[in-house]
């Protein structure tokens, strides 16, 4: 195993260790999620005809904004105790370090929706069409985890931390969600499959370039 | 190395920047008058648009304005690469003093669309493409602000709005792109715009002509204020330690 | 010079740091002015000063994380900031934070840390680190659960996880009991026996002249005093640093 693999393997081993002890992340991130799901019901007064045109944007609300709860404490924890010092007077290649987070960050965003998503489907009623919608669900975070833990890595050093990350992250992320959103009303509503691919090589687009500036961008962002 | 540990010798030339000069005249002087045959042009030389009226004139402003901002923001974009890559203090100068007057041109932008739209829609404002992606747009760049202010460092908020200065800019495209094909799906009311005669054509690029020189009058006299704050700092230093 | 080799073959030096008009800036502060320091191998260094005069930027400059705004910088004849990701692997670094995770237990601090510097057998070197620091007994314990002072030993066993020949310590007595200060003293040599370069800071003479071969001052950003330990006496010292003895 290449050192690079070998340091993204056990930063991310340390951080899913310490979530596991501590719990505080995921419990935080599930309960919003399907707070989120609920208030929404409350919000607009669900009826069946109306229902289809909602739901798409109340689950990638909820998506959303629990993910940033997430992707902000990662960055936040790591700063407060001046860990960060240590990885980076470490030879560590920065990029792992970014690779580490972001894998982090995505496998507990995965997990909240694994659990939101039957919920969703519940409350929402729908039949759906799981691999396409799981596509659509993994690029998506993938894509708000991207520049989302950039942008967490930015907001952890600056003063009103909790508040810049969602304002960094969502003008930047509106093509995700625009995407995602639009992909899932066509998916639940059948609607045109040539039009679905559009979105989501849109995603794939999104994905590919931000993962990438992101990821050269971080040296940047750490570097003192 | 940043602009004030340069030996005496480069302060030197520092300090001829910062005075004013006789193409900071020239420039005003031009400025004044491609202003006057801006607003003439705009609102009394054009012909009235058939379907509008006079209230289309209004577009000649708005669309340079548009064209205005998204020059800021790309000379933000340059500079944050500069500054990346050079670490020279004045790059960092010319990418926030371009994003503060980019933040200013894209607000008259979504203003004047707004009172453009007014008595065309019958809204102050519909999500169609330009404007919604102005609006982003507008959001992008106010966080840019906030960044640098919220940043206590200064240097590492130079290298934060760097960062976001980048990657910023390179979204714009793709958020073009995703806001037009949403909108295609959802139509709303749209501006509609022809091929434009020649009067107007030439009406148009006074206008952008008068905008550009503004943009590059008031940046020079932004910058001119940063090196004269820097110096200032400089020295208060110097006469504490 | 075996340990010279270590660090770059092709390098042949006597100096373990050489720092040359060293600057560095905050906004318009200067936490170092045009600081000169010239450390050959395996001498250990202890250096004093009042607060703000420079000694953790200094040491944090080495440790390669804050970059120098000026002047000439070797650690080991590489190049600082340019050759950073290669001092690294040689330096090892204890700030006055401790670098350890809270929720894993002191054994796993190591651990993790022994992967990060790529060692062939982390856990063993964490068995036996924490066996030297006298942490075997608490090795399955969280980091949360330990007291400042034995968190003060673990951080001092994962700076020196990677068996590093320069070692780089910010006031390393803090949380310290007498035990871990003799502790302390024992770290300053290298798996095989031999005394590694090591540049401290503290605010006690007496720590200073106990464990270190030579001792520097350092006021606003400069070196203001340079003599060997040996010439001083623990009165003296503390009249250099109430700024009252000589300064040279």
């Amino acid at each position: 195993m290449s050192s690079f693999a070998r340091q993204v393997r056990a930063l991310l081993w340390k951080d899913l260790l310490t979530e596991a002890r501590t719990r505080e992340l995921l419990g935080g991130m599930v309960v919003f999620a399907l707070l989120v799901l609920v208030i929404f019901n409350f919000a607009f007064d669900l009826r069946v005809d109306t229902i289809e045109a909602v739901a798409p944007g109340v689950l990638w609300v909820a998506i959303s904004f629990a993910g940033i709860i997430g992707l902000g404490r990662s960055f936040i924890l790591e700063k407060d105790r001046g860990a960060l010092d240590g990885l980076l007077s470490a030879p560590v290649d920065r990029g792992a370090i970014y690779l580490a987070k972001l894998l982090g960050n995505l496998f507990f965003m995965l997990v909240v929706e694994a659990i939101a998503l039957p919920v969703f489907v519940t409350f929402f009623n729908i039949g759906i069409a799981l691999p396409e919608l799981a596509l659509i669900i993994l690029l998506g975070t993938v894509g708000l985890a991207s520049v989302g833990t950039l942008f967490a890595a930015m907001a952890a050093s600056t003063r009103a931390r909790e508040v810049m990350l969602p304002l960094m992250i969502f003008p930047i992320a509106v093509p995700v969600v625009i995407a995602a959103v639009e992909a899932t009303a066509l998916l639940l509503t059948r609607g045109s499959s040539s039009s679905r691919a559009g979105w989501i090589e849109l995603l794939v687009a999104f994905d590919l370039i931000f993962g990438i500036l992101s990821f050269v961008a971080f040296d940047y962002v750490v570097e003192e | 190395m940043s602009v004030t540990s340069l030996p005496l010798a480069n302060r030197r030339s520092e300090s001829r920047w910062r005075a004013l000069a006789w193409y900071d005249w020239v420039l005003a002087g031009a400025l004044f008058i491609t202003f006057v045959a801006a607003l003439y042009t705009a609102f009394l030389w054009a012909p009235t648009e058939a379907v509008q009226g006079d209230v289309q004139r209004i577009f000649y402003f708005h669309v340079s304005l548009a064209w205005l901002a998204y020059l800021s923001f790309f000379v933000v974009f340059l500079a944050s690469l500069l500054y990346l890559w050079r670490r020279a203090d004045h790059w960092d100068i010319l990418a926030r003093c371009s994003a503060e007057v980019g933040v200013v041109f894209t607000t008259l932008v979504l203003i004047t669309g707004s009172l453009w739209g007014r008595p065309i829609w019958g809204t102050w404002w519909t999500w169609d493409a330009r404007l919604t992606t102005t609006l982003i747009l507008w959001v992008i760049y106010v966080v840019y602000l906030m960044l640098r202010a919220y940043t206590t460092d200064r240097a590492r908020g130079a290298r934060f709005g760097a960062v976001l200065g980048i990657i910023g800019f390179a979204d714009v495209p793709i958020v073009q792109m995703s806001v037009v094909w949403w909108r295609t799906l959802h139509p709303q009311p749209v501006i509609e715009e022809g091929g434009l005669p020649p009067s107007m054509l030439v009406t148009m690029l006074i206008s952008l002509l008068a905008f550009t020189l503004f943009y590059i009058v008031v940046m020079r006299q932004r910058l001119r204020i940063e090196l004269m704050r820097d110096e200032i700092e400089r020295l208060l230093e110097e006469a504490e330690g | 010079m075996a340990v010279a080799s270590r660090l770059a073959p092709s390098i042949a030096t006597d100096l373990a740091f050489e720092i040359e008009g060293l600057v560095r800036r905050y906004g318009y502060r200067r936490a170092l002015d045009g600081l000169d320091l010239v450390v050959p191998w395996n001498q250990r260094v202890a250096i004093l000063g009042p607060n703000g005069a420079g000694k953790t930027t200094l040491l944090r400059i080495l440790a390669t994380l804050v970059r120098p705004t000026r002047g000439q910088v070797r650690v080991g004849g590489l190049e600082l900031p340019s050759q950073a990701s290669a001092v690294r692997r040689y330096v090892g670094f204890l700030a006055h934070q401790t670098f350890l995770y809270d929720e894993l237990t002191a054994r796993e601090n190591l651990i993790f840390y022994g992967h990060l510097y790529g060692l062939p057998d982390p856990s063993g070197r964490a068995d036996a680190l924490l066996a030297q620091v006298g942490l075997a007994d608490r090795a399955g314990h969280r980091v949360r659960t330990l007291s400042r002072g034995l968190q003060q030993r673990l951080a001092l066993a994962r700076a020196v996880v990677h068996d590093p020949p320069l070692l780089l310590l910010d006031e390393p007595e803090t949380g310290l009991d007498l035990a871990g200060i003799a502790l302390l003293g024992s770290l300053f040599y290298d798996a095989t026996g031999h005394l590694r370069t090591v540049l401290f800071t503290t605010h006690d003479p007496e720590l200073a002249l106990a464990l270190a071969d030579r001792v520097i001052v350092l006021a606003r950003g400069r070196k203001v005093f340079d003599r060997p330990a040996s010439e001083l006496t623990p009165a003296v010292l503390a009249a250099v640093l109430r700024g009252e003895g000589e300064i040279r």
